[in-house]
């Protein structure tokens, strides 16, 4: 193991008098999946922002492959090799799925390569069906599923899944928990989930955020056996 | 030292006619976030309005003060009910229709007036200052200006209809939720912002004369102003106002007056690069 | 279109010709304001500043030079060298839709307060004096490369014009279909998921609007050489209104729906001109109210709607 592919050293953003996210420092390995969970406001979907450059932090550093990206433009960023599925999808509403399959695969791969690639994720992620459909229109899981297969279309290093499983049924839920599974046989991952069924389907080490700071890192048993943890949820999610 | 004076004075002059030309689009973009492109047919009608008045008889002042707020509040008003509301949220379909609307306005203008220049003197004489003489109507200019932004202050921080308004543009459905009608402070904050504009070209209609076209000239400044200023209506008008006047004015003194337009423009893309939510987007924040 | 191109000149009177030659060189314009706000997304409302530019800057060269070839070359150079200053400002200061569309209209019209005051001897370019509001006449006309005293005729005029028409939209439609082309309007649809996957919205905003301002000032040359006359109106609130409602009442995204807009208000616009039934401002602004609300996607999209609705009724008629 070469050390984490991915770091951050006190991490922490400022909106006026609210510390959104507070000296968050997280490690990641080469293979980890890791599900970073926590009650809304706990500064998860924020986190996510400053990895992808979105936001500019006030304090701290984010290490990507030992290498400081802190500060640098979300495109540049997304260069480097981090891709991210955004909690409310980011999509071309008026382009086809194939169209951001394509787009997606075309910016690092000549033309016949990108639609090859294009090609093999619309079967990856089963939507050949819908290939030629217009993202606007289709419904919130396929979109979400649209939006994963464009960020895999890529070939990011890292991958981050912003509520993967919002808005999926039972079947969908348990789908794209394969999905990650088989992804993460390849690459890293960092999914935020408030489905705890999904959550228990994929995590292994799982990082509890609660107010903006990191609260407890642990496997999966131990974080439901936590009463702080459940403290914290109020009751509302937790072990069934 | 005369000639300090003179140009302290056409710097105010400066300043005041901006805020004059663009208190009442700020009031509408400020507040609705409507971009009204047919602002500077509203300054031209207003102007018309005035002169109209006081050639059918109408004491110059009522023409101004009273005739060219009401005509034009009223056709804000309509505009509106009929077009603005319509469209309340598309953005850009209000910025196309505002523009059909002023392109409708000029057409109209023409076709009642003639393209000719239209003119009434201004009132009040002037006076002098050491070798240089200063017109009094601009100097009462600049105190309505400065009235204006005050009483704008006023209403919105210490009346209840100000509140009322305040609360409204931040929250619709909570303001409804409580009694308040949001389209009607919606037609009347459109309104008084459009008699606001149109009190303004009354204003100004003695110093330049009206043609149908004369808008025109006033938009482009009006709005580099409001979205310089940024949201807050009074502080953003009187912050921009005082930067462009005193760049435009300073540069026109020692160059010419295109050279002074020009000057603020520059000045305004300068300024949005570094601010781009205007000046009380980062300074002055919260403040009215 | 091609057969209008070669049929024309055998068909139509001089005057008549002259009016396609125009009407082409509108059309180029329109083409240029439909690709930038019809496939990038930029609201730009200030497109005449390029033309005028453009038409300024060929009379400015010819005047000098006495010859055209480089007089066109750098109407096309100098609005797009201005297009990418501006847009660098622009979208590199990360400016919203909003404003870019309120300074780039108070650009054109800020060049339009600039020229009309430079009327008098003391402004002068080289041999060129700019006239101010009165415009510059006598502007030397396109002449074959290299040989000034031979001068283009109408009909050749023509040819050239339908032909830089004919290279200026089959040029943005193979652009559109390339990469770059198909990751500006990506661009359109949702600029964070774009800077998500790698590509800098900025810089294919910034080379987009500068093409839009390249191709504008190429129509501003035409103009220039059609009425050997330029004046500061290319600058004015008419022209740049004009060009949104080409592309308005034709369609946004597509390329065909600007040039139909362009033929159709300029014909519309002749007529009423020599009927005098009413002041123009006013039949535009009714024009340009009555499509914002009623029809507000243009005439093109709108007919595939129809088309389409039309076809799915057969369709199931016959089922």
């Amino acid at each position: 193991m070469t050390g984490p592919i991915l770091q951050t050293v006190g991490l922490s953003i400022r909106f006026g008098g609210v510390e959104a996210v507070r000296g968050v420092n997280l490690c990641l390995g080469e293979r980890e999946l890791r599900c970073l969970i926590g009650p809304n406001g706990a500064g998860k979907s924020t986190l996510f922002k400053l990895l992808t450059g979105q936001l500019q932090p006030t304090a701290g550093r984010i290490l990507f492959h030992g290498a400081d990206i802190t500060g640098h433009h979300t495109h540049a960023i997304a260069r480097r090799g981090i891709g991210i599925k955004t909690q409310v999808p980011n999509l071309f509403d008026g382009l086809t799925v194939r169209e951001h399959f394509w787009l997606s695969a075309r910016r690092t791969n000549p033309r016949p390569r990108a639609d090859a690639i294009t090609d093999e994720i619309l079967e990856r992620v089963g939507l050949g069906a819908v290939a030629d459909g217009v993202v606007g229109r289709l419904s919130h899981g396929l979109r979400q599923w649209v939006e994963l297969g464009t960020v895999l279309a890529g070939n990011p290093e890292l991958i981050l899944l912003d509520e993967p499983a919002a808005g999926m049924t039972h079947d969908e839920v348990a789908r794209t928990a394969e999905l990650v599974r088989e992804i993460n046989r390849t690459h890293p991952l960092i999914v935020v989930e408030h489905d705890m069924q999904f959550v228990r389907m994929i995590a292994r080490t799982v990082t509890v955020m609660h107010q903006g700071a990191v609260l407890v890192e642990d496997t999966m048993d131990q974080i439901l056996k936590n009463s702080t943890v459940r403290d914290i949820y109020l009751g509302k999610h937790g072990g069934s | 030292m005369d000639l300090a004076a003179v140009l302290a004075l056409e710097i105010l002059n400066g300043i005041a006619s901006l805020v004059l030309i663009s208190v009442g689009l700020a009031i509408v973009f400020g507040m609705m976030r409507v971009i009204n492109l047919a602002h500077g047919e509203f300054l031209m009608l207003g102007g018309y309005a005035a002169i109209v008045a006081t050639n059918h008889g109408v004491n110059i002042w009522i023409a101004i003060l009273v005739v060219a707020p009401i005509v034009v509040g009223i056709i804000g008003v309509v505009a509106e009910r009929l077009i603005i509301r319509v469209l309340y949220g598309r953005m850009i379909d209000t910025l196309l229709a505002t523009w059909g609307l002023s392109l409708f306005f000029i057409g109209l203008v023409t076709t009642i007036f003639g393209n000719t220049v239209n003119g009434i003197g201004a009132p009040l004489g002037a006076i002098a200052v050491g070798r240089y003489s200063i017109s009094l109507y601009r100097l009462l200019l600049v105190g309505i200006a400065a009235a204006i932004l005050v009483a704008i202050y006023v209403v919105l921080r210490t009346t209840r209809v100000g509140l009322l308004a305040r609360g409204t543009m931040e929250n619709p459905n909570m303001a409804a939720a409580l009694g308040v009608s949001p389209p009607h402070v919606y037609a009347a904050t459109f309104g008084v912002g459009a008699a606001l504009t149109g009190l303004a070209g009354g204003l100004l209609a003695p110093i330049s004369g009206v043609l149908p076209t004369v808008g025109a000239a006033y938009v482009a400044k009006a709005f580099i102003t409001v979205i310089s200023g940024g949201t807050a209506i009074m502080a953003g008008t009187a912050s921009a106002a005082s930067l462009f006047g005193s760049v435009n004015q300073l540069l026109t003194y020692l160059t010419t007056p295109v050279i002074g337009e020009a000057g603020l423009l520059a000045a305004a893309i300068l300024l949005l690069r570094v601010l781009p939510h205007g000046i009380t987007g980062k300074l002055f924040r919260g403040s009215l | 279109m091609i057969a209008v191109a070669l049929g024309a000149p055998l068909v139509v009177d001089q005057f008549q010709l002259l009016q396609l030659t125009v009407f082409a060189s509108m059309c180029i314009l329109a083409l240029s304001l439909g690709v930038v706000w019809g496939y990038a997304g930029i609201l730009c409302f200030g497109q005449s500043a390029f033309f005028g530019l453009g038409a300024y800057t060929y009379a400015v060269t010819a005047l000098n030079l006495g010859e055209s070839t480089l007089a066109i070359v750098l109407a096309i150079l100098l609005p797009s060298v201005f297009a990418a200053l501006l847009g660098y400002f622009m979208f590199y200061g990360r400016l919203s839709d909003v404003y870019v569309g309120v300074i780039t209209l108070s650009v054109t019209l800020i060049f339009f307060n600039l020229m009309n005051s430079t009327a008098g001897d003391a402004y002068r370019i080289g041999v060129a004096r700019l006239n101010g509001f009165n415009g510059m006449p006598s502007l030397p006309t396109f002449n074959v490369p290299g040989n000034p005293g031979r001068l283009l005729d109408p009909t050749e005029t023509f040819y050239l014009v339908m032909a830089l028409l004919l290279i200026v939209y089959v040029g943005l439609h193979a652009m559109l279909a390339s990469h770059f082309g198909r990751v500006v309007v990506a661009v359109r649809e949702n600029e964070t998921r774009c800077e998500l996957l790698g590509y800098d919205v900025r810089r294919h905003k910034l080379l987009i609007f500068t093409l839009g301002g390249a191709i504008a000032g190429l129509a501003g040359s035409l103009f220039a050489n059609w009425g050997a006359f330029v004046s500061p109106n290319v600058f004015s609130l008419t022209t740049t209104s004009q060009i949104i409602i080409w592309v308005i009442v034709g369609g946004l995204g597509t390329l065909v729906g600007p040039i139909i807009g362009c033929v159709v208000m300029q014909y519309l616009a002749t007529e009423l001109g020599t009927q005098q039934l009413a002041n123009t401002s006013l039949i535009f602004g009714i024009i340009f109210l009555a499509f914002v609300l009623l029809v507000p996607r243009g005439i093109v999209p709108s007919l595939g709607v129809v088309r389409a609705r039309l076809s799915a009724g057969r369709a199931r008629s016959t089922a």
